[in-house]
């Protein structure tokens, strides 16, 4: 059975890394992985996403509407925005805190994540939500909410590997200076329902 | 052999290390960059690497190594092939001695690039063989293939991924150091009947290359990437012939059906004839999914023509398949159901969302062009200007509210479009603006070519130390070589000197007043003139203490967002405050502030 994962978000927010993590622990566990992510001009604050999926024969990295089991979702309108790719009884992991795209702070655009969030909580039956801005604060670093993101869906069952696996990729993957803040975000365990 | 996740790019250069790689050059382009990278970063001793300054210069030292018998690999992007087409058709008729590939990644969509030109015409222009990879596995195994090929029948050849395929990770069976094929090139042989090009040679060389390319169709039938996946009904009379990518959208869409036949072709030239023609007995309809241009269609077509094969071929000539933009896995399925007859499958269909924001990609929080670009708007307001842009981060310079990218066209054309307008509205102030890698790989003609005729133009070369938009890597400028070396760095403003131009000034853009007024000064003075501005690129260095807005001081006026558009300043309950997560502390929007609310964050 493949299992078939995507992140979305806005550039700059580390979701290559967490689809580097994963498809690490999941070689581990001796699946055929493959990915396929954005890279490039979009990566400057445009919409990015990570195609993933492991299991046992995989023809393409990229996968189509409706056959995602799992969304790891970094911000609110990237969350609706990618939705169509999520199964009918698949789960979505949403950050709460939206990031502002230049267009809508120039428009002064109505734009606060809020209106999004309202359509994800009628339109989706499994919907984990986190508030990443705060636990990036309580963690004392805005630039750990990948980890925390990939931590919440390890710690939920999301993913076929505990979190000791997660910490060991990421051990592998970040430079030691960085290794214990990344430790931190991962085992956070604060979310809201 | 053992497993690796690898990305395309890097499992092409790995399987170009396994088929005992010499040399291997390049210009970054995406979505080839990392091949070249890779190759670096698993150099072996015996390995010479270098970032060119351009792709026509990598071209040709790809092809003196060859000549010695080196295996080499010469690395670019499609548009990159344009630039290197002048040694590639003549290379083709000299022909190599060590096995040559010229990978060239193609970008459909195009996703980073300025066209949707098919690689796979510039193999049959050229006459050269094409390799087509479908998976980062194939791309591995087939690079060791195009060596062997290359070496066997003494022709440079063309490998040919596109974004899906470079960019794309898998895990992958690779060779272990020990399964490594070695080459030692055997030096340069002098044979002035084998290495100068003169008319009567190439005459010879044009029958031996038509006649080589006929026995490598009949060597290419045979060959394991073309294959045909027979139906799983043997009455059923349509099939799908498919390349690339969409041949693994193919395969996802066929599963759990009962498949027609397929056509995969990884030789799009010269093409596999006699395995098309085993494909197309006993069909009556093939369905040709294709990216770019209607390659394979039109070789079936022209196929069945001359067997008088009672076959249809459809695709994007016959109006079945969208002509532009990639292929995905749910095109593909819509498209194999419409031909088969299948009903669509069901979709979870889901309520109108609320109005989406859009993310066009933006210059970066502290990126020194924001600040460039502001000093020249500030400075030419109100006076008729025309600014030429070029191809690099820097064309995101067109977004609002900046405003200041008029043109861009290919590398190194916005200094030569400049003095055409020049030319033609003596009245315009006209700027061409380039940065510092474009302007040594090819803007430095356009600025000879403006002192020489006389142009009326302000060169601003917009200098962040770095090839910033395909990922760092290191140019003439910078001082550092992919060997490793740190070498004498070549100046731009030696440059610019040596050619002719008279008034050259370098300023850091983010003392803006500065910045401002030196353009003013230069950008009336007659004929060439330059400004370097010269700011490291905002991801190479450390960010300063980052900048706080003073909700008591700040007037509301928003002329920091509306003048800068900067990604770290943000509106939340209707106040401005700048995102910690984004600021670098570059500074720039404090110094647009009318009333001095924007300040260094105490610590």
């Amino acid at each position: 059975m493949n299992q078939n994962l995507l992140l979305c978000g806005v550039g700059g927010q580390g979701i290559v890394l967490v689809s580097k993590l994963v498809a690490s622990c999941a070689m581990q566990k001796g699946y055929d992985v493959m990915s396929a992510e954005t890279i490039g001009m979009a990566q400057k604050g445009g919409s990015v996403f990570s195609f993933l999926r492991f299991g046992e024969e995989i023809a393409s990295p990229m996968f189509g509407r409706g056959q995602a089991d799992l969304m790891i979702a970094f911000e609110p309108a990237e969350a609706v925005r990618m939705l169509p790719y999520l199964k009918k009884d698949g789960c979505i992991i949403v950050n709460t805190k939206p990031v502002m795209p230049v267009t809508a702070v120039l428009k002064a655009s109505a734009y606060q994540g809020t209106e999004m969030l309202a359509y994800l909580k009628q339109n989706v039956s499994r919907l984990i939500l986190v508030n990443g801005e705060k636990a990036c604060h309580e963690i004392g670093s805005p630039r750990v909410l990948n980890m925390i993101m990939l931590g919440t869906a390890v710690r939920h069952g999301l993913l076929p590997f505990s979190v000791s696996e997660a910490e060991t990729a990421m051990r592998q993957n970040v430079r030691p200076q960085f290794a214990e803040l990344n430790q931190k975000a991962l085992a956070y365990a604060e979310s809201e329902k | 052999m053992h497993k690796e996740f690898l990305m395309g790019n890097a499992a092409i250069a790995r399987g170009a290390l396994a088929a005992g790689l010499n040399l291997i050059c390049g210009y970054p382009g995406t979505p080839s960059t990392e091949v070249l990278e890779t190759a670096a970063k698993y150099k072996p001793e015996t390995l010479y690497v270098e970032w060119s300054v351009n792709e026509k210069a990598a071209l040709e030292v790809g092809a003196g190594a060859a000549y010695c018998g080196s295996r080499t690999m010469v690395t670019m992007k499609q548009v990159g092939l344009n630039v290197a087409s002048d040694p590639l058709m003549s290379l083709a008729y000299i022909g190599v001695k060590g096995g040559m590939v010229i990978m060239v990644a193609d970008d459909p969509g195009p996703i980073s690039s300025q066209t949707e030109q098919d690689t796979r015409h510039f193999a049959s222009f050229s006459k050269l063989p094409c390799f087509d990879p479908s998976t980062v596995q194939e791309a591995y195994d087939m690079i060791q293939d195009a060596f062997a090929y290359s070496e066997t029948y003494h022709t440079p050849v063309l490998f040919r991924p596109t974004t899906r395929v470079c960019h794309a990770y898998s895990s992958v069976m690779i060779k272990d150091p020990e399964e490594f094929y070695h080459n030692t090139p055997e030096g340069f042989i002098k044979d002035s009947s084998r290495w100068v090009i003169f008319p009567k040679l190439s005459y010879q060389a044009h029958m031996q290359i038509e006649k080589r390319n006929a026995e490598l169709s009949a060597v290419f039938s045979d060959y394991a990437g073309n294959q045909i996946l027979p139906a799983a009904k043997t009455d059923c009379r349509k099939g799908i012939a498919s390349h690339g990518i969409s041949f693994t959208y193919v395969k996802e869409a066929l599963k759990d059906r009962e498949n027609p036949a397929v056509l995969k072709i990884s030789t799009p030239f010269p093409f596999p004839e006699q395995k098309a023609l085993a494909f197309l007995q006993n069909l009556d309809e093939v369905l040709c999914i294709e990216e770019l241009d209607p390659v394979i269609e039109r070789e079936l077509t022209y196929l069945c023509g001359k067997h008088h094969l009672p076959v249809r071929i459809l695709g994007k000539l016959s109006g079945h398949i969208r002509t532009a933009g990639e292929n995905t896995c749910d095109s593909v399925s819509q498209d194999i159901a419409s031909f088969m007859g299948w009903e669509n499958p069901e979709e979870h269909k889901l309520p109108e969302p609320p109005a989406l924001p859009v993310r066009p990609p933006v210059l970066c929080a502290g990126c020194p062009h924001r600040a460039s670009f502001y000093a020249v708007k500030t400075a030419m307001k109100g006076k008729k200007s025309v600014f030429c842009g070029d191809i690099g981060c820097y064309t995101l310079g067109n977004a609002m509210p900046l405003d200041m990218v008029d043109t861009c066209l290919c590398m190194g054309a916005g200094v030569n479009i400049t003095q055409g307008i020049g030319h033609t509205e003596p009245d315009t102030a006209c700027f061409a603006f380039v940065g510092d890698s474009t302007f040594f790989a090819s803007a430095i003609t356009g600025a000879v070519n403006a002192v020489y005729n006389q142009a009326d133009m302000t060169l601003v070369v917009l200098d962040n130390s770095t090839t910033a938009m395909t990922g760092h890597q290191p140019h003439p400028g910078t001082g550092r070589t992919m060997m490793g070396e740190i070498v004498q760095k070549i100046s731009i403003e030696d440059v610019l000197k040596g050619v002719g131009v008279k008034t050259v000034e370098t300023v850091n853009p983010f003392s803006l007043q500065e910045a401002v007024g030196t353009v003013k000064k230069i950008s009336a003075e007659k004929g060439v003139k330059a400004i370097i501005f010269k700011s490291p690129c905002a991801m190479l260095i450390k960010p300063q203490q980052i900048l706080e807005v003073d909700q008591q001081k700040c007037i509301g006026c928003r002329k920091c967002i509306t003048s800068l558009g900067c990604p770290a300043i943000v509106t939340a309950d209707g106040k401005v405050k700048t995102d910690d997560s984004l600021c670098t502390g570059c500074g720039l929007c404090a110094q647009v502030c009318p009333v001095g609310a924007i300040g260094r964050a105490e610590t």
